[in-house]
Order: structure tokens, then sequence, then C-alpha cells
């Protein structure tokens, strides 16, 4: 892993934390009585705050996943480098398409 | 390859450098089919409600704690690096991660509780 990896790779953590916690205080406070469509979206829709939530939360975990995909492909595959680096860049992107997906999908009314 | 160059992976900290990367690709896994479930409002709330109701079985229970708690572990694991990479080093790693560990399980062990 080169320096600029290894750099966003801990920015990325280092952002996610605090975002990782909150998330699970939402999945506590979600299940207290069931999870229900109804419930999420009432949330969700039309928020700003959550959807600047989990859209900094897709696009820290999708650089993350990515890089840490990299090294273990590099690590625990006969991938080299480039290969390693093109499919983990791959992931990356689908990831964050998913995501993104996702987050419009709970907060747009 | 010896036993005595495997000897290392019998530390509480190769472990748990190991828990660390195993725990971040089963994330890695899941995360798409994360996504792609919440997707499913984009047609609006019935779809969701709909995977939401199968999502009850036990099963499905047990796994989402068994997700809370390798998200945990991930965490938990990552912010123990941060501070080792970060911060004047200081002893007490072993105790650290395995804090971690039972931090992690605590927490998916009352979620799988509540769940219930």
């Amino acid at each position: 892993m080169n320096v600029r990896l290894y750099v966003w790779q801990r920015l990325t953590a280092a952002i996610m934390a605090p975002l990782v916690l909150a998330h699970i205080v939402v999945i506590f406070y979600a299940t207290r009585k069931g999870l229900s469509a109804a419930d999420i979206l009432a949330r969700t829709r039309g928020s700003v705050v959550w959807a600047s939530f989990y859209g900094a939360f897709v696009v820290a975990a999708a650089i993350h996943a990515a890089i840490g995909i990299r090294n273990v492909l590099s690590e625990w595959s006969p991938l080299q480098d480039r290969g390693a680096g093109m499919l983990a860049s791959a992931f990356g992107v689908l990831l964050f398409l998913l995501g993104a997906r996702a987050v419009i999908a709970v907060v747009l009314p | 390859m010896t036993l005595g160059h495997l000897r290392h992976r019998q530390s509480v900290l190769w472990i748990a450098a190991l828990v660390h990367r195993l725990s971040g690709l089963a994330l890695a896994v899941f995360l798409p089919v994360h996504f792609l479930t919440l997707g499913l409002a984009i047609r609006g709330e019935a779809p969701l409600e709909s995977f939401l109701r199968w999502s009850d079985q036990p099963l499905v229970k047990l796994a989402e704690s068994a997700l809370v708690f390798l998200l945990m572990l991930h965490m938990l694991g990552g912010l123990r690096l941060l501070v080792i990479e970060n911060l004047p080093w200081r002893g007490g790693q072993k105790e650290a991660a395995a804090i971690a560990a039972g931090l992690s399980a605590a927490i998916a062990l009352f979620l799988l509780a509540r769940m219930f």
C-alpha cells in the first residue's frame, strides 16, 4: 500500500468511527418496537441531516472498503498490484453507486 | 515452513489483526446487499416493508446481530490501530484487543435479546 492509499484509509476510518457509533445507536432506536418501512422512511424522507449523514457514510465506506479489498487481493491472491487495484476500484465504484441509490431511495420525499 | 515460523500466529495481537481483516472482508461482502435492500424503497414503501417482514425470521435476526458484532469489532479494532499509529505507544494492547472483542459481543448480544 502506498502512502496516499494509507492516508486515505486512515482518514476514512477516522471519519467513519463516529458515524458507525451513531449508526449503532440508530439501529437500537429503530428496532425498539420492531423495524418497519413506514418508521424508517418517516424518519429519513426529506431530511437533509440524514441525507448528509448517510451520504458521507457511503462515500467514506466505498473508499475505505476499496482500499481494504485492494490490500487483501494483493496480499492473499495471485493478482499483481495493478490487477488488484483495478478490481478494488471497480468494487469501490459499485459500492458508491449502490450506496448512493440507497440514500436517494430513503431520503427523497 | 517450520512450526517455529508459525509461533507468532498464537499471539493475541496477530489474531486481532486477522480478525480485523476478516471482519472487514465480511462487511465488504455484506454492504452491497445492505444497499440493495435499502434501495428497494426507490419503488415505494411496500417492497421495503415486504423485505423487512421476511427479515423477521430468527435466523435473519441472528445474522443481523452477527453483522453488528462484526461492525463493532472492525471499528474498535480500527480505533486501536489509529491510536497506536497516532499517539505515543502505550502498553496493554492485548487487553485492549480483548476488551474490543468483549464489548462488541456484549452489544451484539444485547441487540439480539432486544429483537426477540
